[in-house]
């Protein structure tokens, strides 16, 4: 089996050898192709069958390029980088022969970008707007196959497809479950599935992203957006431990699909299908969207300048116990932990397990068993992971749920806190007793951090707006401790995140933009 | 000996001296004819002597590209650890081509004692037979003798008392014409789809199970043995024209000819003594028109080419074509010569892996627009989009499939335009005015 080219983290010194493209020097270690170089030097070959995470197939012919003193173009993903090399991508015999390429993948390509899902992030498309022909010369008709049911989330679009093979090997070499094939020759061929088999495997909803023309579709985005219209914003996977990086993308403040984000560290280019389809919860509709204090036997609706002083009150002097969610960020958390240390009291948090399952061709890549994102940073800051949510709970506390999972919560346990604060997203039936409700945001829409099981500190961004009043959570244990004369308000999310690092010693001299878009490791590590 | 004619006095039969020869296909009848003497003195050689013999001799692949033998044998290094292997290639699959064939028919254990000899020289403990999946009979004839090599201690684990382990392997391809270049070959051998793999890394380096490993075409290996008895200046002085061209050559003519079949020659031989003499000349009242001397995928030769060509790698290099694997197709006055490039760009067509965008498409299309020049549906753009795929097939792929399907399109057009032209001239047929008419 094929494996792929990682950097090096050897401790020898690979050889540099330095070559021109396109007129740029750049230096690059011993064995590195033409393309990856030339991608150091800030200019992208075109290409589709190359990817970095896959052997090396050279059947696209897209990035031949132009070699000085070579005799032939050179494919740029397959030719290493040589010393002295002079390479040029742009002269005439080079962009003639790409040319011919697109028009060959387009001779059969039906053409349909009206109607097609990927159209707007095609890279058919955009290499064809940049140096393709404006014209087929085709006279005879277009192949067609029909469309085919993959199994799991995708569907094959066969007369959109190059035949990169770019999902075939993802199968072969990542998952490491041999499902696809390229069946049939010439032009007839196309992505076969082998007998019995469906792209069923945990990791296969990946070919989606790695498909670089519209061949390979989700059927659960199926026609729910133009590409144009979408929104995206850099965030982190809530479905386990892991913390793979994503970008969750929006059309008209609804989210419509997770794709992953590449992180070397993390997930590579890779998501789960687990994580991938579990963003629905995002949209629910049965949000708090304002602020509850109860008045006798019902809770009524009241501003946050009602409800803040509110909860100080009740909280003054009074024990806590925080039942956290293990989906909270590491800033309100940290918060939380404040506020116990502050009153006194406890924090506990539970996390759902399920089967890992591991995608084979990355190192240390899995969908964990722990099923939330931030169980790490939790008990980084002090929470206490318990088996059943209010053990510990004792007579006199105030019990704040901050958006953990209630559905265990009974009315007895309810009853022996002194009152019931929820902070939280929804309100679930169990906990209409509370004293009062404070909406916050999803992590979807706010900015914050989590640490995952590896102890990477990652951001992730707001990608969407919270409802009605809803506030980012940080803002509102914040506002809550200043209420109580034991902080600060803050404004925003890297304040909490920069106090939490002058305070806890695993976030030292750590900040939001040192953190970047690749995270930092707690120090000592994972835990 | 010939087969399926006698042999013409003007032949060379060095490797098709026993066509035809019924008592040579088993293990006794074939050492009656002097089998295994060629291993047994290679044996008692070392490998690089024989290497050397092999250079001396100007033996060069007689699988179509002609590279010499003894230099590809050299770039192996026995004794750097791995493990070596021989792969003989039998998926002779080149239109127009059936030398091999009738080398596995009639002479097995010549096949068996070259794949021997060339192991030993290349220091390769197993060497792969890849027959072609449509080889019945050669199939069947290699098993046999494989397995009578075996049972009298030929090869095995101590060939003929050496003490040298030399295995040999028949691997049985599948029907793909793409499995006969050397590494889909080795991709087909170890089981995968036959794609070609793409180049460096060189089979010598890295080959088949990612091991050093040498392809040699059936008729290059049959060579080996006659080159080890008779000596390197034998083979040497077997040449008419070029020095670079030596030895036998084995011939496979078909098409409009009196007597198509395999002609041994010596290299250098008058392509139009050839043509008239050997293989008897036209069918009666017919002339010929063209030539493809070397399997469908080299350059048609108008007559006045062929019958100028001297046949040997550089004469049919100047007469604007390649000796290729020696597949002669004669076509004749009654042939029509769009039908026929139509008929060859289908069959590389069907043949190609897919990989290659401009392949797997380009060859497809050639096809269409053949075929719709064929039908009379042509206009005078499609030569020009004809000229220009074929551009964009040309050097640009992992092998050399399109290439190949180029090859004759281009020299077709360029050679006997007028038929094309006709064809696109000939009145379209509507079926409104035909039925006004």
């Amino acid at each position: 089996m094929a494996t792929t080219a990682e950097p090096t983290t050897a401790v020898t010194q690979p050889k540099m050898v330095n070559l021109t493209i396109e007129g740029r020097p750049v230096s690059v270690p011993e064995g590195t192709s033409i393309l990856e170089a030339g991608k150091r030097a800030g200019v992208l070959i075109p290409h589709y069958c190359y990817h970095p995470a896959l052997s090396i197939a050279g059947n696209c012919r897209m990035c031949l390029v132009d070699v000085e003193k070579a005799p032939k173009l050179a494919p740029a993903c397959a030719t290493a980088a040589a010393e002295g090399q002079v390479v040029h991508i742009y002269t005439e015999k080079a962009l003639e022969a790409r040319k011919g390429v697109l028009e060959m993948l387009l001779i059969n390509h039906p053409l349909d970008c009206p109607i097609c899902d990927k159209s707007g992030e095609c890279e058919l498309q955009d290499f064809t707007y940049q140096e393709g022909p404006a014209e087929s010369r085709l006279r005879d008709p277009k192949r067609f196959n029909p469309v085919e049911d993959f199994g799991g989330d995708v569907l094959y679009t066969t007369s959109r497809c190059i035949l990169c093979t770019r999902c075939v090997r993802f199968m072969d070499e990542m998952a490491q479950d041999t499902v696809l094939n390229v069946t049939e020759r010439g032009d007839r061929a196309l992505i076969g599935k082998f007998e019995g088999k469906d792209l069923t495997h945990e990791w296969a909803g990946n070919v989606i992203d790695l498909c670089p023309v519209g061949a390979l579709l989700s059927k659960d985005s199926l026609n729910k957006a133009r590409s144009w219209e979408l929104d995206h914003a850099p965030s982190i996977c809530t479905g386990c431990s892991q913390g793979c990086n994503i970008s969750i993308d929006t059309r008209d403040n609804m989210v419509i699909r997770f794709r992953p984000r590449p992180n070397e560290h993390v997930n590579k280019y890779f998501m789960c299908d687990t994580g991938r389809l579990d963003y629905r919860w995002i949209n629910r509709q049965d949000r708090v969207e304002v602020p509850l204090v109860r008045r006798g036997e019902s809770l009524a609706a009241a501003d946050w300048d009602v409800a803040i002083p509110a909860t100080a009150a009740l909280l003054d002097g009074h024990r806590v116990f925080v039942a956290a969610s293990a989906n909270l960020s590491n800033e309100t958390l940290y918060l939380l932990s404040q506020l116990i240390r502050a009153n006194g009291g406890t924090g506990a948090f539970t996390v759902l397990t399920g089967p890992e399952a591991p995608l084979p061709g990355v190192p240390d890549l899995s969908l964990r068993a722990d099923r939330a994102a931030n169980g790490d940073g939790a008990t980084l800051l002090g929470f206490r992971r318990t088996a059943s949510l209010l053990d510990g709970l004792t007579a006199g506390d105030v019990l704040i749920v901050a958006d953990a999972d209630a559905a265990n919560i009974t009315p007895a346990q309810l009853a022996l806190a002194a009152a019931v604060i929820v902070i939280g997203t929804t309100l679930p039936e169990n906990l209409r007793t509370a004293a009062i409700v404070l909406p916050i945001a999803n992590h979807a829409e706010e900015d914050g951090t989590f640490t995952n099981l590896r102890g990477r500190v990652q951001r992730f961004y707001q990608a969407k707006a919270a409802p009605g009043m809803a506030r980012p959570s940080w803002w509102v244990v914040g506002d809550v401790l200043a209420a109580l004369g034991k902080g600060n308000a803050y404004y925003l999310a890297s304040e909490v995140f920069a106090a939490m690092a002058s305070d806890v010693s695993a976030f030292a001299g750590m900040t939001y933009d040192a953190l970047g878009m690749r995270g930092l490791v707690v120090s000592g590590g994972a835990k | 000996m010939g087969y399926p004619h006698p042999s013409h006095a003007r032949e060379t039969p060095v490797l098709s001296q026993y066509f035809g020869d019924q008592d040579g296909i088993g293990l006794d009848g074939w050492r009656k004819r002097g089998g295994y003497n060629g291993l047994q003195k290679a044996l008692s050689m070392s490998p690089a002597e024989i290497v050397d013999v092999v250079k001396a001799s100007g033996l060069r692949g007689r699988g179509g590209a002609g590279f010499p033998t003894g230099i590809k044998w050299s770039f192996m290094k026995p004794g750097d650890g791995k493990p070596h292997y021989l792969c003989c290639n039998a998926d002779e699959s080149e239109p127009g081509t059936f030398k091999d064939r009738e080398i596995m028919r009639w002479t097995p254990h010549a096949l068996v004692e070259g794949c021997a000899i060339g192991a030993y020289a290349i220091g390769a403990e197993t060497a792969y037979i890849y027959i072609r999946g449509e080889f019945t009979e050669p199939l069947i004839r290699m098993r046999q003798a494989v397995r009578e090599a075996y049972d009298a201690g030929i090869i095995g684990k101590n060939a003929m008392g050496s003490g040298k382990r030399i295995d040999i392997v028949i691997h049985k391809g599948a029907g793909a014409y793409i499995c006969g270049e050397e590494t889909a070959m080795m991709n087909s051998i170890e089981g995968r789809r036959g794609n070609p793999r793409i180049k460096p890394p060189f089979p010598a380096v890295s080959g088949v199970f990612a091991q050093p490993t040498t392809i040699n075409n059936v008729e290059t290996l049959a060579a080996v043995p006659h080159i080890i008895v008779r000596g390197a200046e034998w083979y040497k002085g077997l040449s008419l024209s070029s020095p670079k061209s030596t030895g036998s050559k084995l011939f496979s003519v078909c098409g409009n000819i009196a007597k198509p079949g395999n002609y041994e020659v010596t290299l250098g031989f008058p392509f139009k003594d050839f043509l008239y003499d050997l293989c008897g000349g036209p069918l009666p009242g017919r002339t010929f028109k063209a030539v493809v001397p070397g399997g469908i995928s080299v350059p048609i030769q108008t007559m006045e080419e062929a019958e100028a060509t001297k046949m040997d790698y550089e004469g049919f290099i100047d007469q604007g074509s390649m000796l290729g694997s020696g597949g002669v197709i004669v076509f004749d006055d009654q042939q029509n010569m769009v039908k026929q490039i139509a008929r060859a760009a289908r069959f590389f067509a069907h043949e190609s892996c897919a990989q290659c965008t401009q392949c797997r498409e380009g060859t497809a299309w050639t096809t269409k627009i053949m075929e719709r020049i064929r039908d009379g549906e042509g206009t005078h753009e499609d030569l020009d989009t004809l000229f220009s795929i074929a551009d964009n097939m040309t050097g640009k792929t992992i092998c050399v499939l399109s290439d190949s399907c180029a090859v004759p399109v281009v020299s077709g057009i360029n050679k006997f335009r007028s038929e094309f032209e006709a064809l696109i001239k000939k009145p379209k047929f509507h079926p409104v005015t035909a039925a006004v008419a």
